[in-house]
């Protein structure tokens, strides 16, 4: 069985040191010497923060990526064919997986979900094409979608969350392409596998959209 | 190849247990799915400084403060968990802005060399002197930041892996505009530290994807050469700042910079040339060529792990003397032969279900079997609680057969629930050179530190722990354990955010006595975890002892053969060994090893190889 023993309360036994302290030094570029610098000093160079433009980011992909979902919620009761069922799945779970990665990123940040005036979009009612995140469906596009069902849903459906999915790597292109975006390590892994899921998942629904 | 672990995959179970029962008919050994339950360790109280501690098998014996200059209350990492939080931290953080990324002042990975240990940091890195066997003592504090700051050590040069936007050549944060920027730095920053009151900066080689984790591999024909494995995870920087680099799938794209590692070269006398010299396709298809030769990404089957996509590798452990080294890749665990450094060559790969990603990897002393670890989550999340599954964000213990191909045999996972406040799956680790047992210490954040016996691959257990509390009990903040190290006698563990932890092994009905000082007696100029050595231990009384231990232990020897080699130990520690009688009891230890089997037949042979130089 499992090994429970001598069980200790090791504070007692152990010396808990008090903060010690030696020169801080902060490099130069390669070749140049070092400085000495105080201890605020120190702390403030670890001063990072996100901008905007990260935030702004965050709440479009949620607001992208919700829409994902909401067309394999119409998948389930018009697909034709197992694979881009199955594949649908996929993509909704992984979608909802990141869309709480991002309301906790928000969350953690102190940042509203929603951009102001953003509400409704989840619905997409009410509003012109020009609104929409990238590569997103329009809402004509959206009930063209829901009315069609069997064979000729699978191609909407696939032609329809390739063109989503590489508006979501458009989105993530326009993030980097600001210098001071994405700083955030959190933000910048997730950038990264959004880049790198989505990309997989493009390759994948043009193989299965070739072979239907 | 999987079918193992799809055996404990819920959904794959039914199908899969009358194989299984087949399987262990065959050997009585089988693999069974790691257990996880409430123990002393699960309720801790919380506190940054004052936590409750639980310890088994181990003791605190000191604890070091982040260093001036490497901590701030403001710089913890708290992710609210419901909305009342978050409504609360959204307040706070309109009425004042948050002043730190996450992680900005955290401790990260270790390196120790002629009695100094490097502690790495998001933020730069410490070094301390432990040289005397007390208190480390603080002798230097660099700050560079650009995280996540892997160290490693080379004679007089130190190396750390540098992977932010926001980090600059010259190791500062500011007045880096435009979205090319000469001044930012990605990749691998050379120290030199022969003068600890003068460190310098002597190079700084930029890569496309920076450098999330690197590893040493000293040339073995030319001392003045020294490579580096650089492992990269982030996103591809831009061909106008650095002209080698582009991004994109290999469809599009066959020079991108995606599916690939890259292999530095220093030369030893002028590391300021220090350069990138290959960056070999080691995830090809080994019959197409298809750069993306391995695991595309997602889940395998229903209930399966989302597994990443193996286009990077986040650590890889080289095995000089095996020409060997293990790369934990993303979505597969990978086998490099590196005879050639520049050049190394995937033998075989390992994919499995449950393994979310594949996050380091260590090879036993002996190099037959590989321990995979699985960072489930990233290492931000709690994934040790008692709805987590226990062969998820846990270590895969994988054997290596003669062909060098590898196989899964069980999960290790940390057995005691940790609670939704601490962050807690699978991370760094080494091996505690006890002669005849495979042990790993291995940190597990705020899971604390376990070691873990994986002699048996198929049952792996744990034989001893120590953990603390939450760093705060009402919220999860960030923190735990980064690496716990056995470094020269002692296990050092680099805690997020309270600092460094100094742990002593404490005699048990797991480990002995004399086990622990065969350990303790191993002493290595340079320890870089990623790159491994092989342990060697001198004939002693207290090596004679271990084995003798091992075998009683395992009920291998009868009570007349284990008082014979007792009191053939007795007076050789008293300093009159007894040459006449060790050759003969060599001679009946190696024919009663022909009784034994696995371990225990090792353990037999090791100590009668032991007393036959005894015997001279």
């Amino acid at each position: 069985m499992f090994p429970v023993s001598g069980i200790l309360i090791a504070a007692a036994l152990s010396s808990i040191l008090s903060q010690q302290s030696a020169p801080i030094f902060q490099p130069g570029a390669p070749g140049a010497p070092a400085r000495v610098i105080t201890q605020a000093e120190a702390v403030d160079l670890g001063r990072t923060t996100f901008i905007p433009a990260d935030v702004a980011f965050m709440q479009h992909m949620i607001v992208h990526h919700g829409q994902a979902v909401e067309m394999v919620d119409l998948l389930q009761t018009r697909a034709a064919n197992e694979t881009v069922r199955r594949l649908g799945q996929r993509i909704a779970s992984s979608q909802a997986a990141e869309i709480d990665l991002m309301r906790d990123w928000l969350n953690t940040r102190g940042q509203p979900l929603e951009m102001p005036g953003m509400a409704g979009m989840h619905a997409g009612h009410d509003m012109g094409d020009h609104a929409l995140m990238a590569g997103m469906l329009t809402p004509n596009q959206m009930a063209g979608l829901a009315a069609a069902t069997g064979p000729a849903f699978d191609r909407l459906f696939l032609e329809g969350m390739i063109r989503h999915h590489q508006g979501a790597l458009d989105m993530v292109d326009e993030l980097n392409a600001n210098p001071d975006a994405a700083e955030d390590p959190m933000l910048s892994d997730f950038a990264t596998s959004v880049v790198a899921d989505q990309s997989a998942e493009i390759l994948r629904m043009q193989s299965i959209l070739s072979e239907l | 190849m999987t079918i193992r672990s799809c055996l404990f995959s819920s959904a794959a179970a039914l199908s899969l247990l009358f194989s299984v029962g087949q399987a262990q008919a065959q050997a009585p050994a089988g693999p069974r799915p790691p257990a996880v339950f409430p123990d002393a360790r699960t309720a801790l109280t919380g506190g940054l400084r004052d936590a409750g501690i639980a310890a088994s098998n181990l003791a605190l014996e000191y604890s070091v403060a982040p260093p001036p200059g490497f901590f701030d209350p403001d710089a913890l990492f708290a992710p609210p968990t419901n909305r009342a939080e978050a409504e609360a931290l959204q307040a706070r953080n309109r009425a004042s802005p948050p002043r730190y990324s996450a992680l900005a002042l955290a401790n990260s990975d270790m390196a120790m060399s002629n009695g100094r240990l490097f502690v790495g940091n998001f933020h730069g890195f410490n070094g301390y002197d432990v040289s005397r066997g007390g208190a480390p003592e603080l002798v230097l504090s660099v700050v560079c930041p650009g995280g996540q700051g892997d160290v490693s050590v080379h004679g007089n040069l130190l190396f750390m892996s540098v992977e932010q936007n926001r980090a600059r050549l010259d190791c500062g944060v500011k007045d880096a505009e435009g979205e090319v920027n000469a001044e930012r730095f990605r990749g691998v920053r050379i120290f030199d530290i022969s003068d600890l009151n003068a460190p310098r900066q002597v190079a700084a080689v930029q890569t496309c994807r920076g450098s999330h984790t690197h590893t040493l591999l000293p040339s073995a024909s030319d001392p003045n050469v020294l490579y580096i494995y650089n492992s990269a995870t982030s996103g591809v920087r831009k061909t106008d700042e650095l002209s080698i680099c582009s991004d994109g799938e290999p469809g599009t794209n066959a020079e991108t910079a995606l599916y690939s590692i890259d292999v530095i070269k220093v030369p030893l006398d002028a590391p300021e040339q220090a350069a990138i010299v290959a960056r070999p396709r080691i995830f090809a298809d080994a019959e197409t060529g298809a750069i993306a030769g391995l695991w595309k990404g997602g889940r395998s089957g229903v209930s399966s792990q989302r597994t990443a996509g193996t286009n990077h590798c986040h650590d890889i452990t080289v095995y000089p003397e095996l020409n060997l080294a293990a790369g934990a890749c993303s979505g597969n665990g990978i086998l490099l032969d590196i005879s050639n450094p520049e050049a190394p060559k995937r033998v075989s790969d390992l994919f499995d279900p449950d393994m979310a990603y594949w996050h380091s990897a260590t090879f036993n002393n002996i190099g037959d079997k590989i321990v995979f670890t699985d960072e489930w989550g990233g290492g931000t999340s709690p994934r040790c609680r008692a709805e987590d599954p226990a062969n998820w964000g846990a270590n895969l213990i994988a054997s290596v057969r003669e062909d060098r191909t590898m196989e899964g045999r069980n999960f290790y996972k940390l057995p005691g629930i940790q609670m939704a406040t601490e962050n807690c799956v699978a991370h760094n680790g080494t091996l505690i050179p006890v002669p005849g047992r495979d042990l790993m210490v291995q940190a597990w954040y705020q899971g604390g530190v376990s070691i873990m016996d994986f002699t048996d691959p198929n049952r792996p257990t744990e034989i001893a722990y120590f953990d603390r509390g939450p760093i705060d009990a009402s919220k999860m903040v960030v923190g735990g354990s980064w690496s716990a190290y056995w470094l020269n006698g002692r296990i050092y563990s680099s805690e997020i955010a309270r600092g460094l932890d100094v742990l002593k092994l404490v005699p048990s009905q797991y480990l002995s006595a004399a086990e622990i000082a065969a350990a303790e007696s191993v002493m290595v100029a340079t320890i870089n975890p990623q790159t491994q050595t092989r342990a060697v231990w001198a004939d002693t009384p207290d090596v004679a002892t271990a084995y003798l231990d091992q075998l009683t232990r395992a009920s291998a020897v009868n009570a007349e053969l284990a008082t014979e080699v007792r009191s053939q130990i007795d007076p050789w520690r008293a300093g009159s060994p007894d040459s006449r009688g060790a050759a003969r009891l060599a001679r009946t230890l190696n024919a009663e090893s022909e009784k034994a089997t696995g371990a225990d037949q090792m353990r037999m042979k090791a100590l009668a190889g032991l007393f036959e130089r005894m015997a001279g």
